[in-house]
């Protein structure tokens, strides 16, 4: 099977190639990159206004499976990654069962192949059952495919345990994944502890509920020289607190989810659990931090932090609802938003959604050039649209961001030279 | 981007009429004044040998408390039967919700018993406005006190007792004492007062008692009571749960008690006819001295009298709004039929 795609504009941020090129795919791999190439391919993509650019990668994506279907599947959830354009999902240990033994990293590995539409790579649980209790078979969980380990927000009670399981993870040079938050400090809360939280009279989640976490993790990286990359951080003292831990020559990365780069705290008024987030949304101060933050280079990568639910889970008064929203399909469109604002070039969102995220977790993706591996979206970045719940491939429809207008459409995406999603 | 949301929107008619009763926050003087307005009529009406009016005959009122409550629920039970409605009480957190059922499924099935008004009671902030955006647009929605949000009946029962007593807010001082932070009552409170137009509003808690940033809400705030009750028109004190103590907010009982508990010597720091208010039910000798909440500068027996007529207001008023709003939408169905 070969493709050639005509005439768009490629941006590949790992060769830092960003120019009007032809791209020719045979046997899954790029085979040829040019300008006019004269070679013959089964099928022909006119890419004539559009951007070629890597597979995107998204670091926090829950695919729901194993666990309750009427939440997602890999099947349900790869195609809403195939239609954002989304190449390559890394998904939290948090299924049910846990991503605690070799069995349940198999099974995911099974369904994604089945299905065929995404790369899917788990993450492990560093403890048992989450529990912060004992280590998780780090070592074989690894040998089977996990790409990184994480307690998610299952808090380590004990600091001893937690040293030590990043003393185990450092043994075999395995990559911990934090998403911190202090459970004590955040315990009962359902959003950003501030004004607007006061006058709505919800309980807050206090900024320190995540600083302080973050500077218990970092002391202890430091300690244990363990590789760690902090997931989806919210507030601007944590990306000064990761950032100096960097210049400092700690091997610490950070992202964040794009819904904390463009909403913030003042967007519950109303009550509106589609807001109900996790992290929170924080502040307008947080909001910039974390905008400073993707700007100098202390958060390297954005992601979805996908999170579908069923209906109802989001029918009930604020803090009785559940957390989380979807994002695969809107993670490409609502980023183009921060370069509509001038905060970023196009070349630079490309790479902090592909080759970025693809280097933390140290995989081969987020690359085209000749030999790479195929994963290629294209999108039209003039193109409006809206995600309507008819047309969102997630089993959840619970996004603010639901038939809110949107400027950038994917139109095509390829998984190892194969088309999984074409407009 | 997203708009900022007006509460207004849900709970006023577009002629700006109540239909729902969520929030003070966002509603007019004019409209807060209305309301004081019908529910004098009602106080003095309470004192006649005949104390029922039809203002909501042939209506089914149905009082939704998923939280326990005594006071609250027998004053609206008055309140919609001296206005001639049909009255149901449902304590629900002994029932539906035990039974796995969600709040939704609950209020579907009281709609389809054709309710014409909700009272309701719940621990969730803003599970009143859930109801009046989500579940039940079509039958008047009265928040009776939501998580820590809003107890708007309270507060405005409240302004109206301040005001058969102090005729006017815009030189009053008043002091709001204790439990700010989780307290519904307050925040209706300051929003209410502030709308009012009171010269200063204080709140006097311990830090741990205290929300984030609560001077946002345009008050004043005093650690300290002796300071913050300095001259003082109106104490309103706020009920401290027992719980408070177990989950290290407070020392003890009788350490709060001694630093912001209402005795005689603190009041008499408050000007020499401030008086003293409670939402009730009060906790002698915790954070209000008997001598003080049974002595002649308290008007705590007043506000229960008012509480029911500004409720009777407060019901009829959204009950009319909402009459109006659901004959506009047969219309408005007719004529695009």
């Amino acid at each position: 099977m070969s493709i050639l795609i005509q005439g768009g504009r490629l941006i590949d941020p790992a060769s830092q190639t960003d120019m009007i090129a032809d791209l020719l795919i045979q046997d899954g791999r790029v085979a040829a990159i040019g300008v006019d190439l004269q070679e013959q391919a089964e099928q022909v993509i006119d890419a004539s206004g559009q951007v070629v650019c890597p597979g995107l990668v998204d670091l926090s994506a829950h695919s729901r499976e194993p666990g309750p279907a009427q939440r997602g599947s890999i099947k349900t959830e790869s195609r809403a990654a195939a239609a954002g354009g989304v190449t390559t999902l890394i998904c939290p240990p948090t299924t049910n069962p846990v991503v605690d033994s070799p069995a349940v990293v198999e099974l995911i590995k099974d369904r994604c192949e089945e299905t065929g539409i995404t790369r899917i790579l788990p993450m492990g649980a560093l403890t048992k059952g989450l529990e912060g209790d004992q280590l998780a078979p780090l070592y074989a969980l690894a040998s089977s495919g996990c790409v990184a380990f994480s307690n998610g927000r299952n808090p380590f009670t004990s600091s001893r345990v937690l040293n030590r399981a990043l003393e185990y993870a450092a043994t075999h040079d395995l990559l911990v994944v934090f998403n911190p938050e202090d459970a004590a400090l955040a315990e009962g809360g359902c959003m950003h502890d501030d004004t607007t939280s006061t006058r709505l009279g919800l309980n807050g989640i206090p900024s320190t509920a995540e600083t302080i976490e973050v500077a218990r993790c970092l002391l202890l990286v430091e300690q244990t020289g363990v590789r760690a990359h902090f997931g989806q951080i919210s507030c601007e003292r944590s990306v000064h607190m990761i950032a100096e831990a960097c210049e400092r020559g700690l091997p610490v990365t950070a992202d964040v989810a794009i819904q904390n780069l463009l909403l913030i705290d003042e967007n519950v008024n109303g009550f509106n659990s589609a807001f109900h987030l996790q992290p929170p949304l924080r502040g307008q101060l947080d909001r910039a931090g974390l905008i400073q933050g993707v700007i100098t280079g202390a958060i390297q990568a954005i992601c979805s932090n996908h999170h579908p639910l069923e209906k109802a889970a989001k029918e009930a008064p604020f803090a009785n609802t559940e957390p989380g929203m979807t994002g695969l399909e809107t993670l490409l469109s609502l980023s183009l938003m921060l370069v509509e604002q001038q905060i970023l070039e196009l070349p630079q969102l490309i790479e902090k959604l592909t080759l970025a995220p693809a280097t933390i977790m140290g995989i081969d993706a987020g690359k085209l050039s000749v030999g790479s591996r195929a994963d290629v979206c294209i999108f039209n970045p003039e193109l409006s649209w809206s995600l309507t719940p008819e047309t969102s491939r997630s089993r959840g429809k619970n996004t603010p961001f639901m038939g809110y207008p949107l400027r950038g459409k994917v139109t095509h995406t390829l998984l190892n030279g194969h088309t999984v999603y074409s407009l | 981007m997203f708009e900022h949301i007006d509460p207004n929107q849900i709970q006023l008619t577009s002629e700006g009429e109540l239909k729902h009763f969520i929030t003070v926050e966002g509603l007019s003087r004019e409209l807060l004044t209305e309301i004081m307005d019908t529910a004098d009529s009602f106080v003095d009406m309470g004192a006649k040998q005949v104390k029922k009016v039809p203002l909501l005959r042939g209506k089914t009122v149905v009082n939704l408390f998923f939280e326990a409550s005594t006071r609250t629920l027998s004053t609206f039970e008055l309140a919609a039967k001296r206005l001639s409605a049909d009255v149901l009480n449902l304590n629900i957190s002994t029932s539906s919700t035990s039974k796995g059922e969600t709040l939704k499924d609950t209020l579907m099935t009281l709609h389809a018993m054709q309710s014409d008004m909700f009272v309701v009671r719940h621990s969730s902030s803003g599970a009143a406005h859930f109801i009046a955006e989500h579940v039940t647009p079509d039958v008047a929605v009265i928040n009776a006190g939501d998580g820590r949000h809003a107890h708007p009946t309270q507060a405005m029962l409240d302004m109206l007792t301040i005001r058969r007593h102090k005729g006017d807010f815009t030189n009053l001082t008043v002091a709001i004492v204790g439990d700010i932070l989780h307290s519904r009552v307050a925040r209706s409170q300051i929003h209410a007062l502030r709308t009012l137009g009171a010269a200063e509003i204080r709140v006097i808690a311990p830090k741990t008692l205290l929300p984030r940033h609560i001077e946002a809400l345009g008050v004043k705030v005093y650690t300290d009571m002796q300071q913050g009750l300095h001259d003082v028109d109106v104490i309103m004190m706020l009920r401290l749960q027992k719980e408070r103590m177990s989950s290290a907010l407070l020392p003890s009982e009788s350490e709060f008690y001694k630093l912001y508990g209402l005795t005689a010597d603190k009041l008499a720091l408050a000007k020499p006819d401030a008086v003293v208010m409670h939402p009730g039910p009060i906790n002698r000798g915790v954070e209000i001295a008997s001598s003080v909440a049974d002595g002649d500068r308290s008007l705590i027996l007043d506000q229960v009298t008012n509480g029911i007529a500004v409720r009777m207001a407060v019901m009829s008023m959204a009950m009319s709004g909402q009459t109006k709003c659901r004959m506009e939408t047969a219309e408005s169905f007719e004529t695009r039929l």
